[in-house]
């Protein structure tokens, strides 16, 4: 891990209008990203975790630049490439790729696998016919599939198998970063831990980093160097994968990390949940975003945001608590 | 007396293909004021198996075609419709897999709740609406007035669930099969609705099924637990018996290949190669046996019979004394 980061997320905002009434004015915006700064090093994996809706995918669609940003900066490699455009931005797009939750969303269902994992070398205008071929066979064997899935369609492969095809699409043009938008919350138990497998190998293989989305703090976890912690569009805590879990400050981290059912029934312990449902991002709470349903909650959170402050090394934590 | 006693079951459906057989020969028993998990692979068998318990199965395609279901001594297979649907939503409860589909959506959610009450009781309007309140502040619903002239879509997901479960439980059954509950929710509300379910049965004693592919969750809220594999129960135990002791190849490729917040970052998890073979084309013999480390010649000639490890604990696999 080098100490120049492959990605830095400034203050980053993406607030999409909410269309309303008969005139269809907008007069509220739903604060899905409100104001995200992050960095990711060369060869790490920064793990987001947080519940439905909080702006996970949001903030990976505009690293992708799927979306553009409402304000904030997204730095590459040093350069700023939130308002790239067109040509200039085709470099990137290939330094920085995606991998879905469904992948049978994001693959072209009338394509064979051949031709699905061919595409990329040809937007980018990547060698000839033959090697293009050539390519296309040594990424299959990369992702465990075998030579002969190129003349069949996705819909004939199983889950674990058809987000092998969208791995390996996403690796064809040796990216840099990869976004892993929930990568294996689809799949059954037995599938998931090949594909965990398969992301570490490729990463220890290819140098890449990765953003790894997911609500599943024990799949994050081992696969995350640090971990974000994100609610309602902020990120509230974040710092190194052993210390989110051994010690979690923030008292949302705190639930999550009690909330999660552990594989063993000599621990059955009574939880501390908290109690509501998460707030939505088109109104958020005044003050601090977790208020109303903190267990801590003190005057001060309900008009003050808190900012995120350093706590200890690399510990990064959103809260008015003496911590 | 176990409350339901599932024996031999066999479950077909007639598809454009052929006959297929979704749950075959099974059975398991389900002890007053316990509860029993059932895991297993997607597609195993797991929702079908509470559908024909309910007798709930798709027409005409699917049908029970053997064994039996006692329930208090009755045996609902041959239960004529009528009886049957007494018994539905009176003495047996069901949360389905997906709650959206189980709201009526043009409806308030308290005329739905209060509809279940008067169907089973001799009741009055203003009662049953009175009860229904009740119901739904016991499950956790703020302000339930309110929320009674309500319809589903204008309920978060977790809200909508524990309307679902109030419905379930709104005439006190004894049995309640909840068919992945929190499958679709967020970990917070996973815990609050796992809380629910096990206060709520302390205080009515009443026995549940809980089926999930979660091991988390069915280390923390089960009793007892029946592991599922291509229509058939290849374990069944006690949790103890099962996480301490996993017996057969599939139990045990399931608890090693999840990681847990204990497992070292990025290690290499422990995988279940292959896939699950199709109803269609199942194998004469054991059908773990081409994903089965351990198997043997004897394994792919004829189905391992159930063998009695211990008092309850219970595991269909040739080689288990030798793994
Ligand atoms: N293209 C869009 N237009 C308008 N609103 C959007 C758009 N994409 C997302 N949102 C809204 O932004 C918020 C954050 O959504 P996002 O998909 O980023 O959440 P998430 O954390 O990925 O959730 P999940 O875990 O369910 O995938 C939600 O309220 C969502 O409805
Ligand atoms: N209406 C139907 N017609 C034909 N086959 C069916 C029908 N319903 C279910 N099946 C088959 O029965 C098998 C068991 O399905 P079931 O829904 O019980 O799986 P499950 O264990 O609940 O899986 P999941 O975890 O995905 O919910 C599957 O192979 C499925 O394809
Ligand atoms: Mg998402
Ligand atoms: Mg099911």
């Amino acid at each position: 891990m080098s100490d120049k980061p492959i990605l830095e997320v400034r203050d980053l905002k993406m607030h999409f209008p909410v269309k309303e009434g008969i005139l269809l004015r907008t007069n509220k915006f739903n604060k899905a990203v409100d104001g995200i700064s992050l960095t990711i090093h060369r060869g790490e994996t920064l793990g987001l975790v947080g519940e439905s809706g909080c702006g996970k995918s949001t903030l990976g669609r505009c690293i992708t630049r799927l979306y553009q940003p409402t304000s904030g900066s997204i730095y590459f490699e040093g350069q700023d490439i939130t308002h790239l455009k067109g040509n200039a931005l085709l470099p990137f797009r290939k330094d920085i790729q995606m991998i879905f939750q469904d992948p049978m969303e994001s693959l072209n269902a009338r394509h064979t696998v051949g031709d699905i994992l061919e595409e990329p070398f040809i937007v980018q205008k990547i060698g000839d016919r033959i090697s293009r071929k050539k390519q296309v066979l040594k990424l299959l064997d990369t992702v465990g599939l075998p030579a002969r899935s190129t003349s069949r369609y996705p819909f004939e492969f199983s889950g674990g198998q058809r987000q092998r095809i969208g791995i390996a699409r996403s690796i064809a043009l040796n990216p840099k970063l990869v976004i892993c938008d929930e990568p294996v919350s689809a799949l059954d138990v037995s599938i998931q831990s090949q594909i965990l497998n398969l992301l570490i190998d490729l990463q220890k293989e290819f140098n890449l980093s990765y953003l790894f989305i997911a609500h599943d703090l024990a799949v994050v976890k081992h696969i995350s160097d640090r971990i974000a912690i994100m609610y309602l569009g902020k990120v509230v805590e974040s710092a190194a994968g052993e210390t989110i879990y051994r010690k979690p400050l923030h008292p949302y981290t705190r639930s999550l990390i009690s909330a999660i059912p552990v594989p063993d029934p000599h621990r059955k312990v009574k939880r501390q949940v908290i109690s509501g449902d998460v707030p939505s991002p088109i109104d958020p709470p005044s003050g601090c975003p977790f208020h109303p349903r903190c267990p801590q909650v003190m005057d001060r959170c309900k008009h003050e945001p808190p900012q995120l402050r350093s706590v200890a090394d690399k510990h990064l934590v959103s809260c008015h608590l003496d911590l | 007396m176990p409350l339901l006693e599932v024996s031999n079951l066999i479950t077909e459906f007639d598809t454009d293909e052929g006959r297929v057989r979704a749950v075959d020969q099974i059975s398991f028993s389900a002890n007053t004021g316990e509860t029993l998990g059932i895991v297993g692979e997607s597609g195993c068998g797991k929702s079908v198996t509470a559908l024909s318990i309910m007798r709930l199965l798709p027409q005409p395609m699917g049908k029970i075609a053997g064994g039996s279901v006692l329930f208090q001594g009755v045996d609902l297979t041959t239960l004529p419709l009528s009886k049957m649907e007494k018994v539905r939503g009176n003495e047996i409860g069901m949360v389905f897999q997906e709650p959206m589909t189980a709201l009526n959506p043009v409806h308030t959610i308290g005329k739905q709740i209060a509809e279940v009450l008067l169907l089973h009781n001799d009741y009055s309007t203003q009662r049953a609406l009175k009860e229904s309140v009740d119901i739904l502040d016991r499950v956790g619903i703020p302000s339930p007035d309110i929320r009674m002239g309500e319809y589903p879509h204008q309920l978060s997901g977790g809200m909508r669930q524990r309307v679902v479960i109030a419905i379930a439980l709104a005439c006190k059954p004894k049995l309640l099969i909840a068919d992945e509950p929190t499958t679709a929710l967020d970990v917070t509300i996973q815990a609050q609705i796992l809380e629910l379910i096990k206060d709520l049965q302390a205080e009515m004693g009443m026995s549940v099924i809980l089926i999930t592919h979660d091991l988390g969750v069915i280390a923390e809220t089960c009793e007892q637990v029946v592991v599922m594999y291509a229509g058939k129960i290849v374990e069944k135990g006690s949790v103890f018996d099962v996480f301490d002791n996993p017996s057969h190849p599939y139990t045990r490729g399931l608890l090693a290949s999840i990681p847990t917040l204990e497992t070292p970052p990025k290690s290499k998890l422990s995988v279940i190669d292959g896939m699950v073979p199709g109803l269609m084309d199942l194998p004469p013999g054991c059908r773990f046996e081409n994903r089965c480390p351990y198997a043997r010649h004897a394994c792919g000639q004829s189905v391992p019979p159930i063998q009695v490890i211990e008092a309850q604990h219970e595991v269909s696999c040739f080689r288990w004394r030798d793994i």
